[in-house]
């Protein structure tokens, strides 16, 4: 007993030598030792096992849903004035909402939305983000000074109050303008963060020694400072994915989303069930859930990711 | 090595300068501060294969030369002023259009440390054969095996496996062959390599400089050799010119140089360095203060404050330059006698 213990600390300790001893060797990427520090972090398995249940579950879920979301089979059992909500019943594990539609079914649906446009909002900013970002870092001068001027103000805007006027201005309200609302408020994050890297990497030798060596500035920009600014801007997005699906459910709670609820949305279920709230609390529940655990999940990722790539966080 | 020389001495007196340096300024300007001259009236001649070292301590002005000279300083900030003559052009006048067409491919640069002067995410093949598509240009596909007989030549084995390599993947010798490679892609005639070997450790620096000399000889590649290492000097270079406060203070070829010092400043530099030959327990002899102890150029020498030989004359009145036969130059009032020095 004490014989194996020993044994198995004595394991331990060079598995954690033989891990130690490879990170520092040059022939591993910062990439192979993020994962590998990755692998064995619980809180990193934990967002990426909740992300990926709920892409998987998004993108099945038209076939695994029991009921169409949009369709009413509890219709019958709503009755306005004693009973406007139908309970659980044997087919039915979360019951109806207050049209008689499988509660389930819509939760389960409703997943696409939320990953639609909280992956688009996000692929959208980046974009945005990118091109203001090169720009900036990459041509500096008044160039810089005007790009960064803009994004300074969009920034002291506070950014859902933003969201909401770029959401009220839509002359017609979609899921297409959550995720325009929801990218331009990202705009600004990622354009300063790569605006940072990008200046870094415009002092750094390996640039000097490009230019040294006659590479014209196209090259420059896109092969040499580029690639090396991305780092941080890829985690940012990772944690503005959480961003995103919280803002697209709060954008859509007050009705700055699709309005046609035959397409089910969390945050859009969630602002319907306000006015049953005292009664049936699960119908605002079971959204909230959802949402709060979705966000949990890119957001434990996201921060795991940030620290595995941080090299002051790095033992 | 015989045989080198008299290639060299074939080739010099025929073909004049390759590079000729004539009163270099370089004048760091920032709004509300007094502007501060980090190269005064540097001038020298670089030949068709020669070697010539710039030796100084840090902050002397000999990496903003070559940079200088490149074309690499940044416009805001810098003023640079003078001439560099190329092959009968003058490349500070350049427009900077065709600076970037002749750098890499006329002239090209060695840098101090060779794992950040590499791209890390760009596989060391792909940035040899950049220059070579940017300059000659080649598809990759034609210039792959060129860069993989560059990489042969400049002592990386197996070189064809090394090409898909990343930067962090080599050691720091194989990265700094790998840079050599990169700036030898298109056969320029000059190289400045700026302290090539002060990141890498001794018996690496030592295959390293043994490299260098052997592709400058092979070559017949000129050499700016840059250094604060009066070692590598003494192995490398033709001609030395030792550096104080962005002004040349003295210049010789290297036997004259170091077997009779003439400035208090080479003399301090010299004896500076820690001799295997000296009885154990001696003090090494380091120049007192630093290289910002110094007064303005234009009414003093500048290494006045720091020189032991200092006379009254010093503080006041700006030493010239004076040239004397067999290529020698000394900028001092007070130099050393021969019979004063005690080297070799």
């Amino acid at each position: 007993m004490g014989v194996d213990a020993y044994a198995d600390r004595r394991k331990d300790r060079i598995d954690a030598l033989a891990a130690r001893s490879v990170d520092d060797s040059p022939g591993v990427s910062l990439i192979a030792s993020a994962w590998r520090r990755l692998r064995r972090n619980p809180v990193f398995l934990l967002g990426l096992a909740i992300t990926v249940s709920f892409v998987v579950l998004a993108v099945v879920s038209p076939w695994l849903a029991p009921y169409d979301p949009a369709a009413n089979p509890l219709i019958d059992q709503v009755r306005p004035q004693s009973n406007p909500i139908p309970g659980p019943e044997p087919g039915f594990p979360l019951g109806a909402d207050d049209r008689g539609r499988d509660l389930l079914s819509r939760l389960l649906v409703g997943s696409r939305q939320t990953l639609i446009v909280g992956v688009l909002a996000t692929v959208f900013g980046l974009i945005g983000g990118l091109v203001l970002g090169t720009l900036a870092g990459a041509l500096g001068g008044w160039v810089d000074s005007v790009v960064m001027r803009l994004v300074d103000v969009m920034l002291s805007i506070p950014s859902l109050l933003l969201a909401f006027t770029i959401g009220a201005l839509a002359a017609r309200p979609s899921q297409w303008t959550l995720i325009v609302a929801i990218a331009t408020i990202q705009v600004p994050v990622f354009a300063r963060l790569l605006r940072g890297t990008m200046l870094a990497q415009r002092h750094s030798d390996h640039v000097l020694a490009a230019r040294a060596l006659g590479v014209k500035p196209q090259a420059i920009v896109f092969r040499h400072m580029l690639p090396n600014a991305m780092g941080p801007v890829i985690v940012q997005a990772t944690l503005v994915l959480a961003v995103a699906i919280i803002d697209a459910a709060a954008l859509s709670f007050l009705g700055l989303g699709n309005p046609d609820d035959r397409q089910p949305e969390w945050g859009q279920m969630l602002g319907a069930s306000q006015q049953y709230i005292y009664d049936h609390p699960h119908l605002a529940i079971y959204p909230a859930l959802c949402i709060i655990v979705v966000a949990l999940g890119f957001t434990l990722m996201g921060e795991s990711l940030r620290e595995a790539l941080d090299p002051k966080s790095r033992r | 090595m015989s045989a080198t020389l008299s290639l060299r001495d074939q080739a010099s007196p025929t073909s004049g300068p390759l590079l000729s340096v004539q009163d270099l300024q370089v004048t760091f300007t920032r709004q509300g501060e007094e502007s501060f001259h980090a190269v005064d009236g540097v001038s020298f001649d670089v030949h068709p294969g020669q070697t010539v070292g710039l030796v100084g301590e840090s902050g002397c002005g000999k990496s903003v030369t070559s940079l200088a000279i490149m074309g690499l300083l940044p416009k805001r900030g810098n003023r640079v002023e003078g001439v560099a003559t190329y092959d009968g052009v003058d490349l500070l006048s350049l427009p900077s259009k065709q600076m970037r067409d002749r750098r890499g491919r006329d002239i090209a640069m060695i840098f101090q440390d060779p794992l950040s002067s590499l791209n890390p995410v760009v596989p060391i093949g792909v940035q040899v054969t950049e220059v070579m598509e940017r300059h000659r240009g080649l598809s990759r596909k034609e210039a792959m095996p060129k860069a993989q007989e560059l990489l042969e030549r400049v002592g990386i084995p197996d070189p064809k496996a090394r090409l898909k390599n990343y930067p962090h993947q080599l050691s720091g010798g194989m990265r700094q062959r790998a840079l050599i490679a990169m700036s030898l892609a298109c056969s320029p005639r000059l190289l400045i390599a700026d302290e090539p070997t002060t990141a890498l450790d001794v018996t690496i620096q030592a295959q390293i400089l043994a490299l260098l000399k052997e592709l400058v000889v092979d070559t017949g590649t000129a050499l700016i050799m840059i250094t604060h290492d009066l070692g590598v000097v003494a192995g490398l270079c033709d001609e030395v010119n030792v550096l104080y406060a962005g002004r040349i203070v003295e210049r010789g070829d290297r036997h004259g140089l170091f077997g009779q010092p003439r400035h208090p400043y080479t003399h301090g530099l010299l004896s500076s360095i820690p001799r295997l030959d000296a009885p154990r327990g001696e003090q090494l002899n380091p120049i007192p203060g630093s290289v910002t102890d110094n007064l303005p150029w234009t009414s003093a020498c500048a290494f006045a404050p720091r020189c032991p030989h200092a006379l009254e004359l010093c503080r006041e009145v700006t030493p010239v330059w004076e040239l004397e036969p067999g290529g020698r130059g000394l900028r001092c009032h007070n130099p050393m006698e021969p019979e004063e020095v005690g080297h070799e």
